[in-house]
Formats: structure tokens, C-alpha cells, sequence
């Protein structure tokens, strides 16, 4: 006990001494599988060629990950089946051991961390949602949400008052006393959510939580979901294999590819400027107003111009505002959040972002698909 | 050569060739080895009983305080060992025992002889039966509800009533103690495996060999190490029922899915939370099953246990049985069922409680339960007391109904057999002959004419057809075991017994299980039927079939084909309901008609399931065969059966218990393999 007293007072001074500290951050993280991996990292001297590696009989999950995750951020990490999204997830709580690396959780270097340090971490600082939610079969909907707190060694009253909350939270009221088995897939992971915010974690990570639901139960539960970060403002990593999904909610987005990120960068950069050709296929069928910001295509103030009443603001979406800034038949001012004009937006701009081509090769492609 | 290396068919149909062929031109004699190996392993049983006298005789002497002589003396330790463990086991058997019976055992224990003797007031007082059979019924309401409420009360009252009540609860005492240190034992090694790599290995060859050990095996070890009567019965009875429990933990823990055993770390568990508070609760089904093999085989043991000096309805049945009472038997039969499926539904139903945390309870309601057995415990009391008012003839039908003093149906029973003598003797007669003479003693005889090396080859052969050289060998390594000692005419007579019981049960069962597998409510009902027979102990299904048939093999035979039909029928109809809807459709799509479904698409996707249901019934069957002995059969059990009875048993006994599990391992290995690799090849689970 007398590690962790001395570890966690510190660690928070140093929080709100700086406020801009990462939360998470990872250093050249690595997790190869395989009975000779350390052997392997060691004799490649941490170069890690994935071919190489599979001929060895090992395999890359994640290959040299390197970001931080700042207070209050939500970051995407997205990929196909099998690219090591949930894998790096798994290493960053400590389910799997990273082979290589580090990883700073608020400053405290976690794979270094003894077996009561980390529970002492979960008990207090993380929560996790599921994939397939991951209920306690045996545990009606209230005793799984009081589960983390009775846990921690919460009085059996304590933790039900406060599991009772927490139904009213995620808006399962009037369930308490069902079981698992007795819920939809949506209601379980409402459960499953309510579990992993009970002990009020600082830490959200969230592996795939939405995947296993109907699309229109997901458009649900993401606005759900949105809905609580907006109460919450918790620091959230993310998984998930929906790129709509991560656009939708992300403030930044990893994409990773085999193991190794290919692009990290928010949704807007993404969309604009794919760093590889794989990122680029992601991005060719988004539709970009949903995703770009009207500053994105305003241009510098013209004081010749003669401009519109209208002002719009310059972090708005271009799908929010396209429509009135295409009637108003002249240029449009943006303003920020100080109502000053920082430019002006030309609906030439934006209807090449509504109807235009995303590149010149893709034209004729969409031109035969009537 | 392509299409021998290709089809399986044509394989066996060589092998078939080659057998056939060796048993015609190795000639039957004495010193050929091709006929019959020499019995190298002869002296095994020596060794293995000096070994044991060594350890309990000689091995590492302590100074113990015995305190009627008040001197040291040297006991070796093992002796020590075993005596401490004895003496615990009695003792808990002992205290449950006389809570429900009364006595003065337990009072003893705590003062001395003496003192109880010159204190004749300081005796404990049995439980009039009233109260037990409501504290049962309390019980089954508290956990369950009504049904179970009404079905313990009957139950008890049945056993009461009939006159059964002391033998019942000799036996109840004597499970109450088996069961849950079997369940403790069996969880504790079940998660040791599931922890440890090295420990499953280790356990994985005793588990397989523990569970087709005949029962009389272990009885005769247990009787050297820990003597005789109630705990040596009740130490076999856990060493016999701990397995399966074992198995079925390690099986349920392995199926909790990985994201679980993660939200209980996430959920910041220690790792003994995790297991106690996530795994455990999640693999609960299959831990639960476990509990319900558990009471099922102690109350399977209760007859053989008494061999060895358990008292109760065992002994009792043993008895009734020897005398051919038949319709006792029954009675008594009717008696260990009850218990067993009273305990079987207890135990279900606590572990699926639920807490309610809304109801806002007042102290009568919290501790209503309790409140009602005190009722019940008074009300018990005070009706025995105007009992002993009203019965002056000695015995007071309110407190204790003694040992057959009870109504009985015995007389109906046998009167029910004499008329079934008197009216089918003849066909019953002629039946029994015929199978006899025309079936059992032609496969027997064709059986001991097998040369030592056809079997092998045989048997060998369908390894290497099946899995490979692997297989082969495994197969050979058991058979070897056998032949080597000087017991493999009786194996082959143990086989000749089983092979029949499962050609018999195996095609009953899959007919059966195919005919009730066509709908839905059919399926409900025989996997029902199979969940109420299975909960019948084994030699139960000898006391029917003695009625018919006398203690002939035809008995054993019956009984067993009636026995080892259960897993067939359960896996066959398990097994084709598992198919997929989608696949259904799929053929239904395709324009099959039923019996194209049945045979082009259900048979093959439910042919692994099936195998493994095969293998049980092999299981089942060997177990019962040896249970046989009990009515005469000239096979390895009733060799077993006598060792039991020999001073220096305990190396024939162990030695034989071993061929008989090797018989059933080395068919489990070839079904085994069988089974996995067509779920591999059919891409199932």
C-alpha cells in the first residue's frame, strides 16, 4: 500500500501542475506472439520486418505504435479485422503484455507496474466496454454494474445505490432485476457501458462496443454515446472497424494497417490529405461536407468583395450550413467564435465539395456507375 | 493401390481379411505365443502389494502419543496419515448421522466412553422424521418454489413411511459428507488445471484412467489404507466421484469467453476475484453438471461402498438382493433414487438463487425461513411426544418408524414376479436358453478362440486406419498391458460381454434417438426420459431384469444393453438436433426428401457427436459389466469382486481394475480420434 500511496499523490500533482500532459502515451510499442518473439526482437535488434517474423513463427500485432492521448480527448484507433486495434488497446490496459516499449498511463510507466499497482489503476483510473459486452451471465443487470464497485470493497448498499444511478443513466430504468440473457444486444451493451463508467474512471477504452448491434441500434447507441462524453468528458481510446463510426465521434483517428499506424490525424486532415494509399481507399467514399469544416474552403477576407448578410461559424460543418450559403447568392462571411470574420466562403468551393470529383481518376468511374 | 490408401472402407475390409485369416491358421495351443503371450506381468500384483505394505507398515516411523497406553510408539507415517483422515471422515459422518438419528457417538467423541455410560441422561435425540421431511420441503420451497417443496416432502415421507427411514439416513449422512468434499476437491484440482499447464498434463492420463476404473477397484486399496466401514466407503465414494467433477470444472472454465476473464481484470478483480467472483459464476453450467455427476455417482457407490462396511440402504439392497427379495429391492431401489434426485434439484436450485434488493424486508420476513423451520421443528416435536401417547405397541410412528415396521409393497411385488414365473416360465425359460445357447455362448466361445495376434492385429489395425501410427501404438501399448498378465481370457470374456451390450444399446439408441429427434416435443421428452434414467444408480437396473431372468447372463446382458442405451439415444438425438436450421433448408431447398436429409445431411454432420455418444456407452457398459459380478458373471469383475475378500487383494485388484480401464481406453482412443477428425473435417466446434 504504501507504494501506491506515495505513487498516486504525485502523479496527480503533476497532472494539474500541466495540464497538457498526455494521459496515454506510448512509446515504440510492439507485441509479436509467438514462443520466440523476445528472441526474435532480440536478434533483429527491434527492426521488425513482419515477413521475417511470420517465417520464425511469430506474428506481428502491433508494430512500433508511438502517440499520446491528452486529457479529455477522444482518439479513434481504426482498422480491419486483424490489424492490431485491439491488440495495441489490450496492451495499453495491460490485458496482454506489450513485448517491447512503453506505456505511460498520467506519467506512471504501466508495464513496469506490479500486479497490485495495476488493480489499484483499474479499480480507480479505467473502464472498459466490450465487443460482445462481456456480462456476468450469472449477475442480474444491477449486480453487474455494482459489480467493479463491490470489488473495490464497497458496501453491497453503496454499490447498488449507485448501480441504481447508473441504469437511469444509460436509460435501462425499470430493468434492474433482468438478466443478461433477458436483454437485446443494444440494452446488454447499455449495461455494459454503465459497468465500465460506475467507478467514474478517468480512462474510457471502448473495443469495438458498437460493432455487434443492427446499424440503426448503432446510430443509437453512438448517439447515445455522444451524448454522455458531452456530460462525461472522459479521455477515450476507441476501437472500432467503422470508418463512418470514427469520423462521426473522433477528435483524432489511428488507422492502422498489419500492426503499424499509418495515418494519425483528425477526421478533416484524413479526409483531405490521406497519408498512404490505404488510407486514401478509406477515404474515397466519405462524404466530405459531413466531414470538412467551412473554414476548410473559405478563402482570405476580400474587402473589394461584396459579401452576404449571412455569417456562419467557421467550425460548423459544411453539410450544416452548404444549404443557406448556396441561397444566399453571394459570398459568405465566417466568423469564429468571437464573432470577428476570419474569411469568406464562395459556393463555387462548396459545390465543388458537394457534387465535385474526389480526384481526376475517379470521375469516369462514377460517371458508368449511374 | 490409390484407392486402398484413399478408402477407408476397403481398409477395414483388409484388416477384416487379414483377421480373419490369422484366426484360422494360428491353432489353439498352449505354449505358442502367437496364441497367448506369456504372463510376464504375473508378478505385478506381488509388487504392487509389497509396495503397499512397505508404505504402511515400514515407511519413515514417527514417535505418536497414544494416549490409552500413555507411551510413544512408533507408527510409520503413512499409517498416521491415513488413520488422522479416518478418524475426521468418521467423525463428520458421525455428526450428521446422528443429528438426523440420534445417539451418543458424537457425545463420546468429546468426553469419553466412560462418561456416557454412567451419564445414560446425556444421549442426543433424533430428529422425529416429521421434521426432517418438512425441513426438506422448507428447503425446496426456499430455493425453488412449490413444486420442489412438495416433491422433498413426499419424498421423505415416501422413505418414512416405508420404513426406510434409518437406512435413509444412514445413507443421506454418509452423501451429506461424500458429495461436497468430492465438489471441493474436485473444483480446487479443476482450477489448478485450468492454471497450470503442467498440472493438466499430470491429471489429464489419471482422469481417463479414473474414470473407467471398475468401482471395486478402488475399493480394495481404500481397505488397505483406511480399514473398514462407514469413512473407508465414503473415501472410495470420493475418490470415485471427484473425476468427472475435475473434468467438468476445467471444461467450464475454459469455455468462459477470453472478453469475460477481461472485464473482470478491467473491473480491477485480484486474481483470486476473478476466479471466484467471474470465472466460476460464468462457467457455472458445466461446474453444475459436475455437482449433479457428483451426487449421482455417490449414490451410484452406496451399494458397493457398503462392501466395504458402509451401512445403509447399500448394504440393505446388497442384502435383499443376495435373498432375491426382490420387491424390497424395489423399494429400497425406489429410496436411493428419491435421494438422489431430492439432493440432485437442491443443489440445482441454490445455485441458481437470486438476491433481491429492492424488497425493503422487515426482520420476520429476512429470516422467514428460519422462522418457519423452528415452526416446523416444534410442531415436529410435540406431534412425537402425543405420538408416544397414542402407539403404546413400542415404536412411535410420529418420531422414528423403525427398519421395517413401515408399510410395504414387498408382497404385491413378489407376488407381481411369482405370477410372471408362473404365467411366461416357459417363453421366459425358452428365451433365456436361446440366448444363452445360441448367442451368448457362441460369441464367447468365438471370442476365446481368438489368437493373442489376431486381436492385435485387429485392433492395432484400426488404430493405424483411424489415426495413424499414434493411434496404433496406443492401442497396442493397452491390449500389451492386458496380455501380459494372466487375466486376458477373462478380458476376453469383459469384452465379449461389453461388445455385445453396445452393438445392442448402440443400434437401439441411434433408432430410437433418430425417431424422436423428428420433433421437437419428441426430443424434450426422451432427453427427459435419458435425464431420469441416468439418475438412477447402475445395479438399480439389475433388480427388474433378476426378476425376469434369475442370475443368468441374460440378466446382465439386459440390464446392461438397458443401461448403456441411455448415452447412446441422448447423444444420437443431441447430436441431430445440433444440425442447423439453415442446413435443413439449404437440403429442403435442394428438393431432398426426409429420408435423403436424414442420410445425406443429418447422419454425417452428427456422426462425431454420435461417435463420442458410442464411446460412452462403451464406458457405460464396461462399468456395468463389472457391476455384473454382483449376480455372477465369470469375467474380470467377479475376479475383482473376490480379490475384495482376499487378504493381499490389493495388487489383483488394482492390476485387474487396470485391464478393464485399458479395454475401455483403448476404444475411447480410436472413437476419440475418429470423432475429432470428422469435426475437423466438418468444421465443427
Amino acid at each position: 500500500m504504501s507504494t501506491e500511496e506515495s505513487t498516486t499523490p504525485s502523479t496527480q500533482t503533476t497532472t494539474s501542475a500541466n495540464s497538457t500532459q498526455p494521459v496515454i502515451r506510448c512509446e515504440s510499442v510492439y507485441k509479436i506472439f509467438g514462443d520466440n518473439a523476445k528472441r526474435m526482437m532480440r536478434e533483429t535488434g527491434g527492426v521488425v520486418d513482419a515477413g521475417k517474423f511470420e517465417e520464425a513463427g511469430c506474428i506481428v500485432g502491433v508494430n512500433n505504435a508511438s502517440f499520446e492521448v491528452y486529457p479529455g480527448e477522444l482518439l479513434i484507433i481504426m482498422g480491419l479485422s486483424g490489424s492490431g486495434k485491439s491488440t495495441l488497446l489490450r496492451c495499453i490496459s495491460r490485458l496482454t503484455d506489450a513485448t517491447a516499449g512503453e506505456i505511460f498511463i498520467e506519467g506512471q510507466d504501466i508495464l513496469t507496474m506490479k500486479n497490485k499497482q495495476l488493480i489499484e489503476l483499474r479499480r480507480s483510473k479505467m473502464g472498459m466496454v466490450f465487443q460482445s459486452f462481456a456480462l456476468l451471465p450469472h449477475k442480474t443487470v444491477l449486480e453487474n454494474i455494482a459489480f467493479p464497485l463491490q470489488v473495490k470493497g464497497e458496501s453491497t448498499k453503496d454499490s447498488i445505490e449507485r448501480a441504481k444511478q447508473m441504469t437511469e443513466l444509460v436509460g435501462l430504468a425499470g430493468r434492474e432485476n433482468y438478466f443478461p440473457r433477458q436483454l437485446s444486444g443494444g440494452q446488454q451493451q447499455r449495461v455494459g457501458i454503465a459497468r465500465s463508467l460506475a467507478i467514474e474512471p478517468d480512462i474510457w477504452f471502448l473495443d469495438e462496443p458498437f460493432s455487434a448491434l443492427d446499424p440503426l441500434i448503432r446510430k443509437e447507441m453512438q448517439d447515445e454515446f455522444l451524448r454522455l462524453q458531452g456530460v462525461l468528458s472522459k479521455t477515450i481510446l476507441f476501437v472500432t472497424h467503422d470508418f463512418d463510426e470514427a469520423l462521426r465521434l473522433a477528435d483524432r483517428i489511428a488507422i492502422m494497417k498489419d500492426g503499424v499506424i499509418e495515418q494519425l490525424d483528425t477526421p478533416a486532415n484524413i479526409v483531405l490529405n490521406p497519408a498512404t494509399e490505404y488510407v486514401r481507399k478509406f477515404t474515397e467514399e466519405v462524404p466530405r461536407e459531413k466531414v470538412l469544416r467551412i473554414d476548410t474552403v473559405m478563402d482570405p477576407v476580400d474587402p473589394a468583395e461584396s459579401v452576404s448578410d449571412l455569417k456562419v461559424p467557421q467550425d460548423a460543418l459544411i453539410a450544416t450550413v452548404a444549404e443557406s450559403v448556396l441561397n444566399a447568392g453571394k459570398p459568405v462571411s465566417v466568423v469564429n467564435d468571437n464573432g470577428q470574420i476570419v474569411g469568406t466562403v464562395h459556393a463555387t468551393k462548396v459545390i465543388k465539395i458537394l457534387f465535385g470529383s474526389r480526384s481526376d481518376n475517379q470521375t469516369s468511374d462514377q460517371v458508368e456507375q449511374p | 493401390m490409390d484407392t486402398l490408401s484413399e478408402n477407408k472402407f476397403l481398409q477395414f475390409l483388409l484388416l477384416l481379411g487379414i483377421f480373419i485369416v490369422l484366426c484360422m491358421i494360428i491353432p489353439e495351443s498352449e505354449g505358442n505365443p502367437l496364441w497367448r503371450l506369456p504372463p510376464l506381468l504375473a508378478g505385478l500384483p506381488l509388487m504392487i502389494n509389497n509396495g503397499v505394505d512397505y508404505l504402511m507398515f515400514d515407511w519413515l516411523p514417527v514417535a505418536v502419543y497414544d494416549p490409552d497406553i500413555e507411551e510413544y510408539e512408533q507408527i510409520p507415517i503413512m499409517r498416521q496419515f491415513t488413520r488422522g483422515v479416518s478418524g475426521f471422515i468418521l467423525f463428520m459422518i458421525e455428526l450428521v448421522r446422528e443429528l438426523l438419528l440420534g445417539g451418543v457417538k458424537t457425545i463420546v467423541t468429546f468426553t469419553s466412553w466412560d462418561w456416557a455410560t454412567e451419564n445414560q441422561w446425556a444421549r442426543w435425540p433424533a430428529l422425529p422424521w416429521t421434521v426432517v421431511a418438512g425441513g426438506a420441503a422448507l428447503l425446496g420451497y426456499a430455493l425453488s418454489g412449490w413444486g420442489l417443496a412438495i416433491f422433498a416432502g413426499v419424498a421423505f415421507s415416501y422413505i418414512a413411511v416405508f420404513g426406510q427411514w434409518e437406512p435413509s439416513m444412514q445413507t443421506l449422512s454418509f452423501v451429506l459428507i461424500a458429495a461436497p468434499v468430492s465438489v471441493c476437491l474436485g473444483l480446487a484440482l479443476g482450477v489448478w488445471a485450468y492454471k497450470s499447464r503442467i498440472a493438466e498434463a499430470i491429471l489429464n492420463p489419471i482422469l481417463n484412467v479414473a474414470q473407467i476404473m471398475p468401482h471395486f477397484s478402488y475399493l480394495i486399496p481404500v481397505m488397505v489404507f483406511y480399514g473398514i466401514g462407514d469413512h473407508a466407503g465414503a473415501i472410495a465414494t470420493i475418490i470415485f466421484a471427484t473425476p468427472p467433477m475435475v473434468r467438468l470444472t476445467l471444461l467450464g472454465l475454459k469455455k468462459v469467453p477470453a472478453e469475460v476473464t477481461e472485464a473482470g481484470l478491467m473491473n480491477g478483480c485480484s486474481s483470486w476475484q476473478l476466479l471466484r467472483r467471474v470465472q466460476i459464476p460464468t462457467a457455472r453450467r458445466d461446474i453444475l453438471i459436475g455437482v449433479n455427476q457428483v451426487i449421482m455417482q455417490c449414490l451410484a457407490m452406496v451399494v458397493i461402498a457398503s462392501l466395504i462396511g458402509a451401512k445403509g440402504l447399500g448394504n440393505d439392497l446388497l442384502i435383499a438382493l443376495n435373498r432375491l427379495r426382490v420387491g424390497l429391492a424395489l423399494e429400497i431401489g425406489v429410496c436411493i433414487v428419491l435421494i438422489a434426485i431430492v439432493l440432485d434439484r437442491l443443489s440445482m436450485a441454490w445455485a441458481n438463487q437470486q438476491t433481491d434488493y429492492f424488497a425493503n424486508q422487515s426482520f420476520t420476513e429476512r429470516h422467514k425461513h428460519l422462522l418457519i423451520f423452528l415452526v416446523i421443528f416444534c410442531a415436529g416435536v410435540v406431534l412425537a411426544f402425543l405420538g408416544s401417547l397414542v402407539f403404546k405397541e413400542g415404536f412411535n410412528y410420529f418420531y422414528l418408524i423403525p427398519h421395517n415396521k413401515g408399510i410395504t409393497t414387498e408382497p404385491f411385488w413378489q407376488a407381481g414376479v411369482d405370477w410372471i414365473w408362473d404365467t411366461f416360465f416357459y417363453s421366459l425359460k425358452a428365451f433365456n436358453e436361446w440366448l444363452i445357447v445360441d448367442v451368448l455362448i457362441p460369441i464367447k466361445t468365438a471370442y476365446l478362440g481368438m489368437p493373442v495376434v489376431a486381436t492385435f492385429t485387429l485392433a492395432m489395425g484400426a488404430g493405424f486406419i483411424v489415426g495413424g501410427i499414434r493411434s496404433a501404438l496406443i492401442v497396442g501399448g493397452f491390449l500389451l498391458f492386458i496380455a501380459l498378465t494372466e487375466w486376458w481370457d477373462r478380458a476376453l470374456i469383459t469384452a465379449y460381454l461389453m461388445t455385445i451390450a453396445v452393438l445392442i444399446s448402440g443400434t437401439i439408441g441411434i433408432i430410437v434417438g433418430t425417431l424422436c429427434a423428428q420433433n421437437k416435443l419428441s426430443s424434450r421428452f426422451i432427453l427427459t426420459v435419458c435425464d431420469t434414467f441416468q439418475t438412477f444408480p447402475s445395479f438399480i437396473y439389475l433388480i427388474p431384469v433378476m426378476m425376469l431372468f434369475g442370475v443368468t447372463d441374460t440378466s446382465v446382458v439386459i440390464a446392461i444393453v438397458v443401461y448403456a442405451t441411455i448415452p447412446a439415444t441422448r447423444y444420437t438425438v443431441e447430436g441431430l438436433r445440433s444440425v442447423p436450421e439453415s442446413l435443413h433448408d439449404a437440403g429442403s431447398m435442394s428438393g431432398v426428401n426426409r429420408l435423403q436429409r436424414y442420410l445425406s445431411i443429418e447422419l454425417p454432420m452428427s456422426f462425431p457427436h454420435m461417435a463420442l455418444g458410442i464411446n460412452q456407452t462403451v464406458v457405460f457398459a464396461l462399468s456395468m459389466v463389472i457391476i455384473g459380478a454382483l449376480i455372477g458373471t465369470d469375467d474380470l469383475g467377479q475376479l475383482i469382486l473376490k480379490s475384495l475378500s482376499e487378504k493381499s487383494g490389493v495388487g489383483n485388484g488394482l492390476v485387474l481394475g487396470f485391464c478393464v480401464a485399458f479395454i475401455g481406453l483403448a476404444i475411447d482412443q480410436i472413437l476419440r480420434t475418429w470423432a475429432n477428425q470428422r469435426k475437423a473435417a466438418l468444421d465443427l466446434a
